[in-house]
Order: structure tokens, then sequence, then C-alpha cells
């Protein structure tokens, strides 16, 4: 099978910003997202100031040109402010064109 | 009554009971939680039941009865977060952003504080106009806007209303509340006892089970006091008394009975730890939900369910007995 390089960026973030982050990425360009609830630690260790409610999870699959716009969207308007973590990793997909 | 007696009363009531074996569920480590689902469950079952018994009863009122008590609550959430932002100024070291991001919370209400002060004095055989449920919706927005307008003098950027309103009129607690209203008041008496089983008879037993959940999350909430400061602390006692107050003398202005004029007040005295810090989250991210929450959940909420609600309604009874 034709198998092509895509990114697949993760991004862990206080469910209260789902509607935002989704709106900001997918203006970006991105086609689709996943979401799942996530729990856990940072560094810190501590959320003490959270909202009831936790994390999420969003995953999106994108080309590498995307990478860097949507990282420098969660340095200027996420990382300052909110608890928001974030890595990528080299995936491959088929059906390259949903991604 | 006197005070003490009332102050029983309510610290015996099932809910306040719940609450404080929450509160001792977190202090014993246990892993009790109610299951996110049900909390969320609970809470529209709460909010909805709520609105509805308030349209109602609103279906019921004429609008010379309620014209003045609308104004009145419409005053005080204009002034109660105005009165919280300088207060803060007072007690506190906190920059207007955080200033601002409290006194949204103080403006706005806490519908379980609300449910508890109700249900106390159903109890006790007290008549609450029922419309007070309108009244809460009323009571649960301006508090916001201004406390982020207050706030937005501190920042050097614009504010993004849309999504911070379109949190705070679309979230779930306006939603079902004024929705609620509304369904009551067109379904009428009739249309209420088809559901006042559920929604009647069972109200007490769900809120229990809520209270106990919400003594867990303060609970949780308590060992972030240490971290909050004295001045914080300060306010998040002193304040909701004032507050409270100030709504239980316009209750009696208004015109409410004294059981309406204390409840009344107990609204003016209670904190937001639903709607304001969601929208307070999203709009003003530089705010610290640590001091925020803290006051608003881990201070104010039990205070005025332990302290707060006997003693406005004493407040009320003796404003009664002086014939204002």
């Amino acid at each position: 099978m034709n198998l092509k390089q895509r990114k697949l960026i993760t991004i862990v973030v206080e469910a209260a910003l789902e509607p935002r982050l989704v709106r900001d990425i997918t203006k970006l360009g991105a086609k689709g997202y996943t979401v799942t609830d996530a729990t856990g630690a940072g560094p810190r260790n501590q959320r003490n100031g959270d909202l009831e409610g936790g994390n999420i999870r969003l995953e999106i699959v994108v080309h590498s040109d995307l990478v860097d716009p949507i990282l420098e969207l969660l340095n200027v308007n996420y990382f300052p402010h909110y608890a928001c973590s974030c890595w990528i990793s080299s995936v491959e997909v088929v059906r390259d064109e949903r991604y | 009554m006197s005070l003490w007696e009332v102050a029983l009363q309510n610290l015996t009531s099932p809910p306040v009971l719940a609450f404080a074996l929450g509160l001792i569920a977190v202090a014993v480590k246990s892993d009790l939680r109610l299951p996110e689902a049900v909390y969320q469950g609970l809470s529209i079952y709460l909010l909805l039941g709520l609105g509805i018994k308030g349209g109602v009863a609103l279906s019921n009122t004429t609008l010379t009865e309620i014209w003045l008590p609308i104004l009145i609550t419409l005053l005080l959430g204009i002034i109660t977060p105005i009165l919280a932002y300088y207060g803060l100024g007072l007690m506190t070291k906190l920059d207007s952003v955080n200033k601002g991001a409290v006194a949204a919370h103080y403006g706005s209400t806490s519908l379980v504080t609300f449910t508890a002060a109700l249900i106390f004095l159903e109890s006790q055989k007290v008549f609450v106009e029922g419309y007070l449920a309108t009244l809460l919706t009323i009571l649960e927005i301006p508090g916001i806007i201004i406390g982020l307008i207050l706030a937005s003098r501190g920042l050097n950027r614009a504010v993004d209303w849309k999504e911070s309103m379109f949190e705070v009129l679309a979230g779930r607690s306006i939603l079902l509340l004024a929705g609620g209203v509304v369904l009551g008041f067109v379904t009428g008496d009739t249309g209420y006892a088809r559901i006042e089983p559920f929604f009647g008879a069972l109200f007490t037993g769900v809120l229990t089970l809520f209270l106990l959940e919400m003594g867990i999350v303060a609970g949780r909430r308590l060992p972030d006091i240490k971290q909050a400061g004295v001045g914080i602390v300060a306010f998040g006692t002193i304040f909701p008394l004032i507050a409270g107050s100030i709504g239980v003398v316009a209750g009696h202005i208004a015109g409410l009975s004294f059981g309406g004029s204390a409840v009344l007040g107990v609204l003016a005295a209670s904190a937001s730890y639903i709607a304001a810090p969601a929208a307070v989250r999203l709009a003003l991210p530089e705010a610290s939900p640590g001091i925020y929450l803290t006051a608003s959940l881990g201070i104010t909420f039990p205070f005025n369910l332990i302290v707060g609600i006997p003693v406005l309604v004493s407040l009320s009874v003796y404003l009664e007995g002086i014939g204002l």
C-alpha cells in the first residue's frame, strides 16, 4: 500500500477551550480532528486553579506545512495563559487527500 | 426564632449535612465522587426544575406585583459587582484584572446556595414568593458582564466579548433556567401538576445528593485557601454578609415577604461557580482561577451554606419585626 508521511499533532488543553481551539485550527486549514477526554498531570503537577471539567486531548493529522502555523497559534494564544501541552509525531496515512 | 435556633435548624437539614459528609470524605482522603455524568444530570434536573417552578409561579403573578422586584433585582445585579470590585481594593492587593474576575463571580449567583435557602425556608413553613427563581435568572447575567467590563479596564488588549457572551447566554445555566421559566409559564398549574412528583417531591432529595458532591468539590479547594491569603478569606466571608444585607433590605423595599427578602439576600450574597468561571476563563485568561474559584467555591459557598443563610433569614425576620 502506498503510504504518505503526515504529522500528528496532539494537544492537551483545558476542556473549556475546546470550541475555541477547534475553531482556530480549522481556520488554519486542518481538515479534521479527534477529541477525547483526558486526565493526568504536568511537570508542575498541580492544577489547583482548575475549573471542573478536566482536560481534552485533541488530535489532528496534518501536512507538515501546517505544523508551524499551529505551533505559532499555541505559542501566542494558549501556552502563556492556559494549561496546555502539545507534541508532534510522524505518522503514515493512506488516503492522504483527507489530511 | 432566635439566630441560634435558625442556625441549628439549617445545620441539621439533610442537604447541609450531606455537604458536611462531602467535606469529611475529602478530609479522610476517600475516593468518593459522583460520576461526572450523574453530576451533570443532577445539575440539569435542579436548573430546569427551579426554572419550571419559577415559571409556574410567574403565570400566577400580575405585572403590577412583580415589576418592582424585577427592577430592584436588576439594580442589585449592577451594584453588587461594583461593590465587590471596590471592596476587593480595600481588602486585598489584587490587580484590576483579578478584582474584576472575582467581582464577576460575586455579582452573579449560586443556584445551589439559593436552592438550599429555599428548601430550608420551605421546611420551616415560611412563605417564599415562587417567582424568586425568575429573579435568580435575572441576577445571573449582569454581574458577569459588569465584572468583565471592570476587569477589561486593566487589560491592554481587546476582550473577545462575543465568545464570552455566548458562553454566558447559551451556557447550560441560563438556557435551562430561562427555558424552564418559559416552560413553566406556558404550562401553568395544570401542566405542572403532571410533573410535580418528579420535579417537586424529589427535589430536596436530589439537592441532598448534589450537595454531597459539592462538599467534595469545595473540600478539594480548601487547601488552596492558604495560598489565596488572608485578604481573600476576609473578603469571601465579609462581603457576602454586606451584599446579603443589602439584598434583604432591597427585598423588603420591593415589597417581598420576609421569606422572599431573605432569599433575595442569599442571592445577592452568593457567588457563582459554574457560569461565571467558564465565562471568565475564556475572557480573562490573565486572571487566576486559583483566586476566583477558591473565593467563590472554597470560601463563600460553604460560608453561606452554614452562616450566611441563617444570618440573612434572621436579619429579614428582624426587619419584618420593626415594620420595614
